[in-house]
């Protein structure tokens, strides 16, 4: 237990191992924890920015979405109307094409029978004219009579 | 392997003795070199402690080393995240307490700390392992295995931090800051008037008083460590000597040591810390 050269001899081993320690040891490992500390840093940042970003983009795709959505109605709105109008553009279409081929096959109609009438109206007073000349044969001078049977003719 | 283990050692003290014994080389008085018979010469080294001590502190130089030689920031190893705990504690213990700024302060406190921490564990050894390997393989008569229960080892730091205690106060307040905190605390002695008489006295007063503050802080700090690692090792030896009880025993006094060996060895860097840090603050 007595004091003797191993004192020194510690001493100077002591400097020799803290030298090194200083030297070499510490500012390797402090430097890996300081880069590692500053890299977590780092990673949370960029975690909170991308959820930042994504919030964002959700509202922008919710947004678009909408959008969409709002259109898609529109121009379904606009397709039934269209289809109303389309149908009903028809119907009246229909209902007056009718009426024109109605009106149409009425006026063939009348004027079939008139030129039905003018005909027999004109046989008729042929026919007559024949029989009151065969029943009056002489007696009856055609040309002095003409305007009566004419008339007669008109009545028909 | 108890009392009849050592130096053909027949009673329980000469077991002791033999165990609290360092291997000694000296110059002889004829001037050749003898091995242990140097007891009370000053010129004498203790073998044993110098040769755990410097092969303790190259284990801590060898694992820090390769740890720092490659550190991984994204994937550190296992051994490197031990390191990295161990390198932090040691940080945030000086950031706590020391507020200026120097490279030397955090590598010194781990050094100090890890390298007491591996010499106290040289105590949880089972004391007559290494004694008797040495003794019957190699020849060597004595060897004790725990540096720090060699009050040279312990002497020899607590007398490096001392100095650095010294440059520190010299570097931050300059020589006359180092005289003025060695003769004007605590009392301030006057300055004007009558009383100018008893400023002499003052302030050898105050010196005899701070000189004894800044010797007792080497010595506590080294006589700390020591008489806690040396009571340690007594009591293991004394353990020891029991015969088959020792078992249950050494085991309760192995785990209780296992706190004493880390708290030795945190105190002592923390005090370093500590005493660094009031030599480079100004009051």
């Amino acid at each position: 237990m007595d004091i003797n050269l191993t004192l020194i001899g510690q001493t100077i081993a002591m400097i020799v191992f803290v030298w090194f320690c200083m030297k070499f040891i510490w500012p390797p490992i402090l430097a890996a924890l300081e880069e590692r500390q500053k890299e977590i840093e780092e990673g949370l940042a960029a975690a909170d920015l991308s959820q930042e970003k994504l919030v964002e983009a959700e509202a922008k795709a919710d947004g678009i979405v909408d959008e969409a959505r709002k259109q898609a109605t529109g121009i379904l709105d606009q397709a039934h109307a269209r289809a109303n109008e389309i149908v009903a553009e028809g119907k009246t279409d229909g209902v007056k094409e009718r009426e024109r081929q109605l009106m149409a096959a009425k006026a063939e109609i009348e004027q079939e029978s008139n030129r039905a009438r003018e005909e027999l109206r004109g046989q008729v007073s042929a026919i007559a004219i024949a029989s009151a000349e065969k029943i009056l044969n002489r007696e009856i001078d055609g040309k002095t009579h003409e305007d009566i049977l004419g008339k007669l003719a008109q009545e028909l | 392997m108890a009392a009849e283990g050592g130096h053909g050692a027949a009673t329980s003290s000469d077991y002791i003795a033999h165990h609290l014994q360092n291997l000694q080389v000296c110059k002889a008085e004829a001037g050749e070199w003898v091995w242990n018979q140097c007891a009370g010469n000053p010129m004498a080294i203790n073998v044993d402690s110098m040769f755990w001590s410097v092969l303790l502190g190259l284990v801590f130089v060898v694992l820090f080393r390769g740890v720092a030689k490659k550190t991984s920031v994204g994937k550190p190893s296992k051994f490197q995240a031990l390191v990295e705990i161990i390198v932090e504690f040691v940080d945030s213990s000086v950031k706590d307490t020391f507020h200026g700024s120097s490279r030397l302060i955090a590598p010194l406190g781990l050094t100090i700390f890890v390298w007491v921490f591996l010499m106290n564990l040289m105590d949880l050894v089972p004391v007559d392992w290494i004694p008797l390997f040495s003794e019957k393989v190699l020849n060597i008569p004595y060897m004790k295995v725990v540096p720090t229960t060699d009050v040279n080892v312990t002497f020899g730091m607590s007398i490096a931090v001392f100095f650095l205690i010294i440059f520190y106060t010299i570097k931050n307040k300059g020589v006359t800051g180092f005289i003025g905190e060695l003769t004007l605390h605590p009392i301030a002695p006057p300055t004007r008037g009558l009383g100018l008489i008893a400023s002499p006295f003052i302030i050898a007063f105050n010196f005899i008083l701070e000189s004894v503050a800044l010797l007792a802080k080497p010595v506590s700090l080294s006589l700390r460590l020591f008489g806690n690692m040396f009571a340690g090792e007594l009591i293991f030896i004394l353990i020891a000597l029991l015969g088959i009880y020792q078992l249950p025993l050494h085991f309760g006094w192995a785990v209780f040591h296992i706190l004493i060996v880390t708290l030795q060895a945190f105190i002592f860097m923390m005090l370093t810390i500590v005493y660094l840090s009031l030599a480079s603050e100004k009051h």
